[in-house]
């Protein structure tokens, strides 16, 4: 069964401009969700074909391969394919932007503009995951920043503009660092004619040489690092979370720093694997900073969004600490932690979005009790934290789990002790987490005025089970997503086991 | 035979003539025509003549060598006919009120003609003749707004500026012609070895080519001159002569200091990197949207010289290139502040607070053009900024790529400067609506049209590659 992946950029590039031909909110949004809904058809079309053509024996490492000469002389194809980490990824993007479409549905201001810079960023997301070319990965992983800005800057809150402007800058600067590293790669490979090139498959099948490996691996990682949260660098992830309307939010940290970390493996560990060899004590010891340090950070914080945004460090930390330990079962870890973080923490935003729409305030001192205003947004919020804190059942403890397995496997007294302590992180997050619910959800209400709110709407609803639906699959069957995604990571062990010191 | 040939080889600059002379004689046999219809004629005829650039292209030499036509000098005057062109549509507000009207036009194909003969130059008595028709004229045009004393100060300063370093340039002529013994292109390539007085010829030529660009440290003329000057000037200046001064350049570098590339290569390097941070840092505090775009266009020929250094055919075809897509984005973004300034007559950046309220429209255009400037994708800056830096780490030079992969991002900064006032400030009071005419609106329209297209488009880059040459 033949795919075309190229309506998955298709139909939300065609999506925002259908939006832009009309003003009213209620058609504007009718288009979006529609859009989206059959980008989310579209992932599970592509999933059933993809199953059936790896169940018919087709162990090509991409599947649905196909690639158009672009700007030739430069040696850039528009070259596009899936593996199941590809695919994965694609998934959760789909879910998170048509649960973003559902809880913005009240986006009175601007609405036109919103969904359309939306379902712009969306594009630049699916655009990424299925680039087998450098140049056109790099494309569209600038075609997801942009737009972040204005909808951070125009809808956003609080310090909106500041927020706007550093989330920008910052992961401009990610990208120049990533293009320096494309370029190193460009003029460090030949494909069979000889030329340059930015193919994807063709730089794998020759290793760089180890002086250039050893000057662009680093650009390149701390430049998807940045999108990433890699610590010291994860600044702009509060500012940018915290101020972004709720769909950004769930954006932003739901597909958006998934980005950077599937840029991380796919681009640079993958292609230089003997630097990331060189340079993995450094990525452990900043990812393990990052885990305890976000967990520790998030327990000072008293705004919701803050503690989401800190725990998203941390949690992200897992990411890279998968990546840094460089075997296949941390690896697959950390890309089943990806899709757990993208899920569960979407999910944590839009009911914290829910919250605030309501009561107008995200300050937990002035929060309580909303178990008894609106159950079904607080047993969501309750839902997300548990996941969040890995409670065996949901995606968080399958994927967390999976990264320490794979960790304890890298048997060097240093690997050990950043495991042990970020094992030790999962017990600050509990703190955080429960406190964090005890007060918003338990005991007294705090304002008597909260007791008039209604809950969820159907809209809200449809969004919070479809998210809660991804996290709970996983978490009960993690056996589908590995043999997804395992078939993908041996492909890319292939490359990164091939350097290994045994 | 031999006269369809001449005729054929000089055919840009022929139909300018006689664009020229049409205004001419149309102004002397004035009969009370009005200042609409006289600027609508113009608009006609620039239109004809871009599109006859297509037909019935000669190439070769003429004159001995002395003026040389080939697929890359016809593609580069065609551009440059699209920018008169476009800057002519955009000034249709402003200068259809303007008593001297005929005279502005004339003055402008004048400055085109001598870019045409400077391009195609193969000696450099021709490029000096050209570049002084075109510069010459180009003062006066900068003292077009008669009753504003700041535009006559922008004329003044235009053209002393301008007569320091042609001064430099002759002298720069001047010596290599007592070096090499000739001053066409072929044999001073031939006998060039890079001796220190032929450097310090080089040195002095390129002061003149960098006076041209405002390229750092000869840039100060540009802010007070763009100030200064009516708008439709200011893009000119900033696009189609800046335009013509590269493509020149980059001949006379590959093809007549070939001997010398490790010399140039070096001062390159260096001037490109000062002219972008330059650039840069002093847009960072502007408030005048028109200084703004100056010091913007500052550090946009810094990466236009990064794409020069590389040397190579990618080289070439990425300045070109890029040239065809700064056009669009920067006529784009003149064409807005031009309306803005015709229609309300402010300028300021703090004007353009709560810009997308009143005028919707015409903020996505200008919003679409910063971004093109700033090279955010899907617009077509995108493209044309990286293959430039593409080109330039062909050298293996990954510092200078570096510093400048560094100032794309102090560009975006104030760039998004710029956005951030038009979406999200309040203004109690903004640029009330702002009707655009359909001449204006035309233009426009073709530069959104570049803006979003040229950049996808990889058989126009490949074209323009296979006419391109390296050292």
């Amino acid at each position: 069964m033949a795919m075309n992946l190229h309506l998955l950029v298709l139909v939300p590039v065609l999506t925002a401009l259908a939006i832009l031909f009309f003003k009213e909110l209620k058609t504007v949004r009718a288009i979006a969700l529609a859009g989206t809904a059959l980008q989310l058809l579209l992932g599970f079309v592509l999933l059933a074909a993809f199953c059936a053509e790896r169940a018919a024996g087709n162990t090509a490492p991409m599947l649905f391969y196909s690639s158009y000469e672009w700007f030739t002389p430069l040696g850039i194809a528009y070259t596009t394919g899936i593996d199941g980490i590809a695919l994965s990824m694609i998934l959760l993007s789909a879910l998170v932007v048509l649960s973003g479409v559902l809880v913005s549905w009240k986006m009175e201001k601007l609405s036109r503009e919103f969904f359309f810079l939306l379902l712009l960023l969306s594009a630049g997301a699916y655009g990424f995951f299925i680039s087998l070319d450098l140049f056109t990965l790099f494309f569209f992983l600038e075609l997801a920043v942009i737009p972040k800005f204005l909808l951070i800057g125009v809808w956003g809150s609080g310090r909106k503009e500041y927020s706007a402007m550093k989330l920008a800058l910052m992961l401009m600067a990610g990208s120049a660092f990533v293009f320096l590293g494309l370029l190193g790669m460009y003029f460090n490979s030949q494909d069979a004619n000889g030329l340059h090139t930015f193919d994807l498959t063709a730089l794998s099948a020759q290793p760089l040489p180890l002086s250039a490996q050893l000057l662009f691996f680093p650009l390149t990682f701390i430049g998807f690092g940045i999108f990433g949260a890699l610590f010291p660098f994860h600044t702009w992830v509060p500012d940018g979370h915290s101020s972004a309307p709720t769909a950004a939010s769930m954006f932003l940290a739901g597909i958006s720093m998934k980005l950077g970390g599937y840029g991380c493996l796919r681009v640079a560990t993958y292609l230089m694997p003997e630097a990331a060899q060189v340079y993995a004590p450094y990525i452990v010891l900043l990812a393990t900073i990052a885990i305890l340090y976000g967990a520790f950070a998030t327990m000072m914080q008293s705004d919701l969004k803050y503690i989401n945004a800190y725990s998203s460090v941390s949690h992200c930390g897992f990411v890279l600490l998968g990546i840094g330990m460089l075997n296949e079962t941390a690896i697959t870890g950390a890309v089943m932690q990806m899709i757990s973080h993208g899920l569960m923490t979407a999910l944590f935003f839009a009911a914290i979005g829910m919250i605030y729409d309501r009561t107008h305030t995200r300050q937990l001192a002035q929060l309580g009790g909303l178990l008894k205003v609106m159950p079904f947004i607080s047993s969501i919020f309750v839902i997300a934290g548990l996941c969040s804190l890995g409670l065996p059942g949901f995606s968080g403890f399958v994927a967390e789990m999976t990264v320490f397995m794979g960790s304890w496997q890298h048997s060097g007294n240093f690997y050990r002790l950043a495991t042990i302590a970020s094992c030790a992180s999962i017990v600050v997050t509990a703190v955080y987490i429960l406190r964090a619910a005890g007060k918003a959800i338990m005991g007294p209400v705090a304002d008597a005025e909260h007791l008039q709110l209604g809950d969820a709407t159907w809209n809200e609803k449809t969004a919070a089970v479809l998210l809660l639906s991804g996290i709970v699959v996983i978490g009960i069957a993690p056996f589908w997503l590995n043999d997804l995604l395992q078939p993908g990571v041996r492909g890319l062990m292939a490359n990164i086991g091939r350097t290994l010191i045994p | 035979m031999m006269l369809t040939e001449f005729l054929q080889s000089l055919k840009h600059e022929l139909l300018l003539c006689i664009v020229l002379f049409s205004i001419l004689i149309l102004k002397i046999r004035d009969e009370g025509r009005g200042q609409h219809s006289w600027a609508l004629i113009v608009h006609v005829l620039l239109a004809l003549n871009f599109i006859a650039g297509f037909f019935w292209n000669g190439s070769g030499d003429l004159f001995n060598g002395m003026f040389k036509v080939n697929d890359l000098i016809l593609l580069e005057k065609n551009i440059l006919n699209l920018g008169l062109l476009l800057v002519s549509l955009q000034a249709h507000p402003w200068i259809r009120t303007h008593r001297h009207l005929p005279e502005f036009y004339m003055l402008m194909v004048s400055t085109l003609i001598g870019m045409f003969f400077m391009i195609s130059s193969g000696h450099l008595l021709l490029f000096y003749i050209g570049l002084e028709l075109s510069t010459i004229p180009m003062a006066a045009l900068a003292n077009f707004n008669l009753n504003k004393s700041s535009s006559s100060e922008a004329g003044m300063k235009m053209i002393m500026s301008s007569a320091f370093s042609s001064a430099l340039l002759l002298m720069g002529i001047s010596l290599l012609y007592g070096s090499c013994g000739s001053l066409s292109f072929s044999s001073i390539s031939a006998t060039l070895s890079g001796t220190p007085l032929q450097v310090f010829a080089f040195v002095l030529l390129f002061t003149g080519f960098a006076f041209k660009l405002s390229a750092v440290p000869f840039h100060f003329w540009t802010a007070d001159v763009y100030e200064g000057s009516p708008v439709p000037v200011a893009a000119y200046l900033s696009v189609v002569s800046k335009a013509a001064v590269a493509f020149v350049f980059v001949t006379v570098l590959y093809q007549v200091f070939t001997s010398m590339a490790a010399t140039w290569y070096a001062l390159l390097a260096l001037v490109s990197v000062l002219t972008i941070l330059i650039g840069n840092l002093f847009a960072l505090r502007q408030q005048n949207m028109k200084r703004f775009l100056a010091f913007s266009s500052i550090a946009q020929v810094g990466f236009i010289l990064i794409g020069i250094t590389s040397g190579s055919q990618e080289g070439e075809a990425s300045v070109v290139y890029f040239l065809l897509i700064y056009l669009f984005s920067n006529l784009g973004a003149f064409g807005v502040v031009n309306l803005v300034s015709s229609v309300s007559g402010r300028e300021n950046i703090n004007d353009y607070k709560g810009f997308y309220k009143s005028n919707p429209a015409l903020s996505w255009i200008l919003t679409l053009s910063l971004f093109s400037l700033a090279g955010v994708p899907p617009t077509a800056g995108f493209f044309g900024k990286l293959f430039l830096l593409t080109a330039g780490a062909s050298t293996g030079n990954y510092l200078l790529i570096g510093i400048a992969a560094v100032n794309m991002v102090i560009s975006m900064y104030y760039y998004l400067r710029i956005v951030k006032a038009i979406f999200m400030d309040e203004n109690e009071f903004p640029v009330p609506a702002i009707r655009t005419g359909l001449v204006p609106g035309l233009a426009m329209l073709i530069c959104l049209l570049g803006i979003l297209f040229t950049g996808f488009s990889g058989q126009l880059y490949q074209y323009i590659h296979s006419l391109s040459s390296g050292i």
